[in-house]
C-alpha cells in the first residue's frame, strides 16, 4: 500500500530528462543556423541584423578583453545589492502585515498605492536623492524587488492552514517556536517563489537603470551599442543579461531546493 | 480523572451548543461521546482540549482546571494534520523536542512499530495513504504518553478496513500507558468496539441524553450476541435522541400553522 504511493510519486528517471532539457536547444538552433544563412546568402541587412558569428565574434572579443567581466560585475552587483535591500525589506514588512492585523490595516493600503506607480517613475526622483551613481540604482532595483516579496509573503502567511496552526497550540509551543517550527516552514515554497519573481523584476530594473546612465554595466553596453551603430554589440549584452539571468535564477532554485524536498510536485506526472 | 461541572458554551453569535454538561471520567477509562450532526460533541471535545473556552462552568482533569492546552493531553484530530515538510519520525517526534535525540529516536520507532509503520521514519507524510497518515497522527499524540487522549472523529475518513485495523493499532498503544480516552464519533460500532462507557449525546443545545455502558472484556468480538446486543441499544438511543427534537418542531409548524 504504502510502497505503491511511493513510486508513483517517485521522479522519473534521469535519461528521459536528460532528452526533453535537450529537445529545448533543438528549436534556437535551428533558427540561429536559419539566421546564419540567410545572412551569409545576403539576402539581409546585415548591418541591422548581424549573423551570430558575428555576435559571438564581438562576445567573445568582449571576453577577452576582460570588458565583459567588467560589465557583469557591474550589473551583477548592482542587481545583488538591490536584491538584497527589496527583498531584506519586503520579507519583513510582509511578515509584519502577513501577521499582524493591526499592521496590516495600517501599512497595506500605502504599500498597495505605491505599488500602483510604475516603479521607474521613480527614476527622476531618486537621482535628485541619491544622485546618479551607485544609489539611486540599487533604490530603483529594491522597489522593484520590494513588491513581488512583500504580497508574496503578506499572502504566504495570511493563507496558513489554521488547523496546523492549531496542532502547534495542541503541543503548547511558544509564540518564538510557533513561528520557527511552524509559521517559517509553511511559508517557505511561497517566500522562495516570491524571491523568484523579485529576482526576475530585479534584472529588469537594472537594465532600466543603467540605460539612463552608467558608465559600465551591461545596461550601458546596449546603450553604447545604440550609439556606435553596433547591434552586434547590443545582442551580445542581451545574451549576457539571459545567460547572467538564467544562472542567478538557478543559483536560487539551487540554494532553495533542499528545503522543498517534502513537496508534493506534480514533477513528471503532467 | 477528569470531570465536567455544568458546562456550557455559547458561541458569539447567540447559538448554544452545550447546555450545562456534567461527566465524570474515569482514570484509564474509554468514553465515547456518540451523536447526531450538531450535538456539539466537537464543541465538547474542543474546550477539554483547551483550544476554546466554555462560557461557563469548568473541566478538571487531575485537580487542575483546564482553560488551556496541557502537555499530558493528547490530541488526535479529525484529519491527520501532519506538517508535510517533516518526515514521519519528524513528526511523531514533534512533542518530543525536550528530549535528547536518542531518547527521542527510540521512543518514536517505538510508536511507529506500534501502529504498523516501522521502517517508515524517513518517508515524507505526502507518500503515505490517508489510513497510514492518521497512523502517524495517532502515534504523534501517543508518544508524549499523554494522561489524557482527545480523539475527534479520527476514522471517519476512511474505509471500513482500514478502520477495523486502526482500532486495533490504538488499543495496542492505549495498552502500553493506559491513557484517559475521549473519543467522539457518530459510528455506533466504533463506540461500541472501543468504549468502556458511551454517552448519548443529544442537539440544540448539545447536552447529554442517554449513557451506556460497556462490560465487554477486549478483544471485543463483532459478531457475538453482546456486541449485537449493545450495538442495538447505542442505535436506538442515538435514533430516539434525534426524535427527540421532533415533536418541538412539530409543535413549531403548529403554532405557525394556526398563526396563519
Amino acid at each position: 500500500m504504502g510502497s505503491d504511493a511511493a513510486d508513483r510519486a517517485a521522479p522519473a528517471g534521469p535519461g528521459r530528462w536528460g532528452r526533453l532539457g535537450l529537445a529545448g536547444l533543438l528549436l534556437p538552433i535551428a533558427l540561429a543556423a536559419l539566421w546564419e544563412g540567410v545572412a551569409r546568402a545576403g539576402l539581409a541587412n546585415t548591418r541591422l541584423m548581424p549573423p551570430p558569428s558575428a555576435v559571438f565574434q564581438t562576445l567573445w572579443s568582449l571576453a577577452v578583453s576582460g570588458e565583459l567581466l567588467t560589465h557583469s560585475v557591474a550589473t551583477l552587483s548592482r542587481v545583488a545589492a538591490g536584491f538584497g535591500i527589496g527583498a531584506g525589506i519586503g520579507t519583513a514588512l510582509g511578515a509584519l502585515t502577513g501577521a499582524l492585523p493591526v499592521a496590516r490595516g495600517l501599512l497595506d493600503p500605502t504599500l498597495q498605492a505605491l505599488r500602483a506607480i510604475p516603479s521607474i517613475a521613480w527614476v527622476p526622483l531618486f537621482i535628485l536623492w541619491f544622485g546618479i551613481f551607485e544609489a539611486s540604482k540599487v533604490a530603483l532595483i529594491a522597489v522593484g524587488v520590494f513588491f513581488p516579496v512583500y504580497l508574496g509573503v503578506a499572502a504566504a502567511i495570511h493563507d496558513i492552514d489554521r488547523k496546523i496552526i492549531e496542532v502547534g497550540r495542541v503541543f503548547r509551543l511558544s509564540r518564538l517556536q510557533m513561528v520557527r517550527r511552524v509559521l517559517l516552514p509553511a511559508i517557505l515554497p511561497a517566500w522562495f517563489t516570491a524571491l523568484r519573481s523579485g529576482l526576475g523584476l530585479g534584472f529588469m530594473f537594472v537594465v532600466a537603470a543603467e540605460i539612463m546612465g552608467a558608465s559600465e554595466g551591461l545596461g550601458y553596453l546596449l546603450v553604447d551599442g545604440q550609439q556606435l551603430g553596433r547591434p552586434d554589440t547590443i545582442i551580445a549584452a542581451i545574451i549576457a543579461f539571459a545567460v547572467l539571468g538564467k544562472l542567478a535564477d538557478g543559483l536560487l532554485l539551487a540554494l532553495t531546493r533542499p528545503f522543498l524536498a517534502w513537496q508534493d510536485l506534480g514533477r513528471g506526472k503532467l | 480523572m477528569l470531570r465536567f461541572d455544568t458546562l456550557s458554551k455559547t458561541y458569539a453569535d447567540g447559538t448554544q451548543a452545550l447546555a450545562e454538561i456534567s461527566v465524570r471520567v474515569g482514570t484509564g477509562e474509554i468514553l465515547a461521546l456518540l451523536g447526531g450532526s450538531g450535538c456539539g460533541k466537537t464543541t465538547l471535545l474542543r474546550l477539554i482540549a483547551g483550544l476554546d473556552q466554555a462560557s461557563a462552568g469548568r473541566i478538571v482533569l487531575e485537580g487542575e482546571e483546564i482553560r488551556e492546552p496541557r502537555a499530558d493531553v493528547g490530541v488526535i484530530f479529525q484529519e491527520p494534520r501532519l506538517f508535510p515538510w517533516l518526515s514521519v519520525a519528524d513528526n511523531v517526534a514533534f512533542g518530543l523536542a525536550h528530549l535528547g535525540a536518542f531518547a527521542r529516536e527510540g521512543l518514536v520507532a517505538n510508536a511507529l512499530v506500534r501502529v504498523g509503520l516501522g521502517g517508515y521514519e524517513k518517508r515524507w507524510p505526502r507518500e503515505l495513504s490517508g489510513g497510514q497518515q492518521q497512523r502517524v497522527a495517532i502515534a504523534r499524540a501517543l508518544v508524549t504518553r499523554p494522561k489524557l487522549l482527545l480523539m475527534d472523529e479520527p476514522f471517519s475518513a476512511l474505509d471500513a478496513t482500514s478502520r477495523t485495523s486502526l482500532h486495533g493499532h490504538l488499543l495496542s498503544l492505549w495498552e502500553e500507558s493506559r491513557p484517559t480516552v475521549v473519543m467522539v464519533t457518530h459510528d455506533v460500532e466504533e463506540a461500541v468496539t472501543l468504549a468502556d462507557r458511551i454517552l448519548v449525546m443529544q442537539p440544540r443545545p448539545g447536552r447529554i441524553f442517554d449513557e451506556i455502558d460497556n462490560p465487554l472484556a477486549r478483544p471485543r468480538d463483532p459478531l457475538s450476541p453482546a456486541f449485537e446486543a449493545l450495538k442495538r441499544e447505542a442505535l436506538r438511543s442515538l435514533g430516539a435522541s434525534l426524535r427527540k427534537e421532533a415533536p418541538n418542531q412539530h409543535k413549531a409548524a403548529e403554532t405557525a400553522g394556526m398563526w396563519w
